[in-house]
């Protein structure tokens, strides 16, 4: 376990040294990168600039929200390229090299590239979520600090979990799916807000289903100690962020079973 | 026992057909048809610890298919392959660190990165202890001439050091095995010298297991003691060179350089002309018939000559030769 951190962070190590070869690139996209994510955000700002509120959340606490969503896809984003790429290295052979070493094939995919720009997306998220916290009068206790940072590590997982599983396709069809974008961003854009704006078919989707609210939004519930519209309790809200985790352990088994079919059918 | 053997391994893939254009691609969603290709049709071979092997056949007879068996990203349909009394897949991981494998039409080091910082990964990523790793690296870097590459991204060097440093970084964690699948595709002349060298001897002072597919007959006449064919899924023929060669046809051959461009130079009755290039003649005879001392004591006695010599018949038409048969 301590040996994987290790060449992990041997990994990443290496890759960040990789994308320094291209620095003007890696500028310009790091550049474009922000704007994009900053206009997202200033999108919102204009919303609530009209109406003030949604369905009884004030501004804040969207933010609020909105800045664990956003941190949480952030890092999930940035630490999955490997799987993101994953459909073309099954086409041109290249999984084959990442076969005939002897280390995890999750392992080395996720270690293949921390890319730097979409770290980039962290900053709205930040931002938000700083701005939030400071307008809100949160009472940052120990719980509170620690059930943020398990939330964030929560969401991530998710978010993971869902890259990893949409990778996994990949074994299958050689093509990896746009749709599953729809899950990914789409579940970005969706849990951003507060999740009981919705209706309750696709607010169960997201809680049940592909639980993104539930790691984002029922531990934001207690870190700001509002009571949920929904009538969660809040042991519930803490413990929240675990099934993300979960969740990526099961994506993780799935991908086995898809590196079994692998190696049974080699394309 | 044996350190590699490989007993009735069968391997089908299918293939999915499409009809061309719009209408069959739509039809393929629906309903695909699948025909299957025998790949590995009942391989069977053992190979001993330190044995240099060539394995060979035309395109789409089965090569990579059992390297990659070999190489545990493979799973045979049924079969047994046992090496170093693993089952590569079962245990990839720990089978993975005895092995190392180069492919010759992509690299195994890191594109972006200098060459040095390629190995250092690779010592982490197989656990070599510090020392071994000095050791081999040391070597490796003087004896394949690539001091020169070490700060230099991957994708700057040329395909002849690219495959030095690729060989190096194959063999860090001294494996048992080595597989080269098809090593000196687009070489020069000078690195597949040093590439042969480098081979052989490393297999002799190490005593490790070299495999070796290529196109390239010089590969297999320099580096290896035993030649294994392949064709449509099948070993067709296994044994040393010599064998191989006898086996097909005890025939060689007589050139003969001829003073002036005759009409009708005179041949022996025992051998006949295999083909004519102007005053250049090639006689082919079987050595059991008649001995090439006798052949060119005749032919310099009814011909006038200018220069001679006998050689073996180019070991690609023997290996023509067998892929023919085994077709008829």
């Amino acid at each position: 376990m301590l040996d994987s951190l290790f060449i992990y962070r041997r990994f990443l190590a290496v890759s960040l040294r990789a994308q320094m070869q291209y620095k003007a690139s890696f500028l310009m996209q790091l550049g474009g990168r922000l704007i994009i994510t900053a206009g997202e955000f200033m999108a919102i700002l204009v919303l609530f600039d009209r109406f003030d509120s949604l369905i009884g959340w004030n501004v804040y606490q969207v933010a609020f929200i909105y800045g664990i969503v956003n941190i949480s896809f952030a890092v999930a984003d940035a630490m999955t390229t490997g799987f993101d790429l994953f459909g073309d290295m099954v086409k041109t052979g290249d999984f084959d090299r990442i076969l005939i070493r002897p280390r995890s094939t999750a392992l080395q995919l996720a270690g293949q590239e921390l890319t730097l720009r979409r770290i980039s997306r962290l900053t709205p998220g930040l931002v938000a979520l700083t701005w939030a916290a400071m307008n809100l009068d949160l009472n940052w206790t120990f719980a509170n600090a620690s059930l943020l940072m398990v939330s964030v590590a929560g969401g991530a997982s998710l978010f993971a979990g869902l890259i990893v599983l949409q990778a996994t396709l990949a074994f299958w069809t050689t093509e990896t799916l746009e749709m599953m974008n729809t899950l990914t961003y789409g579940g970005v854009e969706t849990t951003q807000y507060p999740i009981n704006i919705y209706r309750p078919w696709f607010r169960n989707f997201f809680t049940f289903g592909i639980p993104l609210a539930t790691v984002s939004y029922f531990p934001a519930l207690a870190i700001m100690g509002t009571p949920d519209p929904l009538g969660t309790p809040l042991w519930f809200q803490y413990i929240a962020p675990a099934i993300g985790i979960a969740f990526l352990i099961g994506s993780l088994q799935v991908w086995r079973i898809g590196v079994r079919h692998y190696l049974s059918t080699g394309s | 026992m044996s350190q590699i053997i490989i007993e009735d391994l069968i391997k089908r893939f299918r293939v999915s057909e499409r009809d061309a254009g719009m209408w069959g691609a739509i039809r393929g969603i629906v309903k695909r048809r699948y025909h299957t290709i025998d790949a590995l049709d009942g391989v069977s071979f053992s190979i001993e610890s330190g044995e240099l092997v060539g394995y060979i056949g035309p395109n789409g007879a089965g090569k990579s298919t059992t390297v990659k068996v070999m190489s545990g990203i493979l799973v045979p349909d049924a079969g047994r392959c046992e090496i170093l009394g693993r089952v590569p897949w079962r245990n990839r991981t720990e089978h993975v660190s005895r092995i190392g494998v180069v492919f010759g039409q992509r690299t195994q080091l890191w594109w972006d990165l200098p060459v040095i910082e390629s190995f250092d990964l690779l010592r982490d990523i197989y656990r070599i202890p510090r020392a071994e790793y000095a050791t081999n690296r040391d070597e490796f870097i003087a004896v394949l001439n690539i001091e020169g590459c070490l700060d230099v991204p991957v994708r700057q060097l040329s395909l002849g050091q690219r495959m030095r440093c690729d060989l190096a970084a194959a063999l860090l964690h001294s494996p048992d095995i080595l597989f080269l699948d098809e090593p000196t595709i687009g070489m020069d002349a000078v690195s597949k010298l040093a590439f042969r060298e480098f081979i052989k001897q490393f297999n002799q002072e190490r005593g490790t297991t070299v495999i070796l597919t290529t196109h390239d007959m010089d590969d297999i006449e320099v580096i290896c003691d035993r030649v294994m064919i392949i064709n449509d899924g099948k070993i067709v023929s296994d044994g040393t060179l010599d064998e191989l060669r006898r086996r097909v046809s005890l025939e060689r051959r007589l050139v003969v350089e001829l003073v002036d461009n005759v009409i009708e130079p005179t041949i022996h009755p025992l051998a006949n002309l295999a083909n004519r290039d102007g005053r250049r003649i090639h006689i082919q005879f079987d050595p059991h018939q008649i001995s090439a001392a006798d052949l060119i004591a005749h032919a310099t006695s009814q011909n006038q000559v200018q220069d001679l010599f006998v050689e073996n018949p180019p070991i690609e038409e023997t290996i023509a030769r067998i892929y023919k048969d085994q077709a008829t």
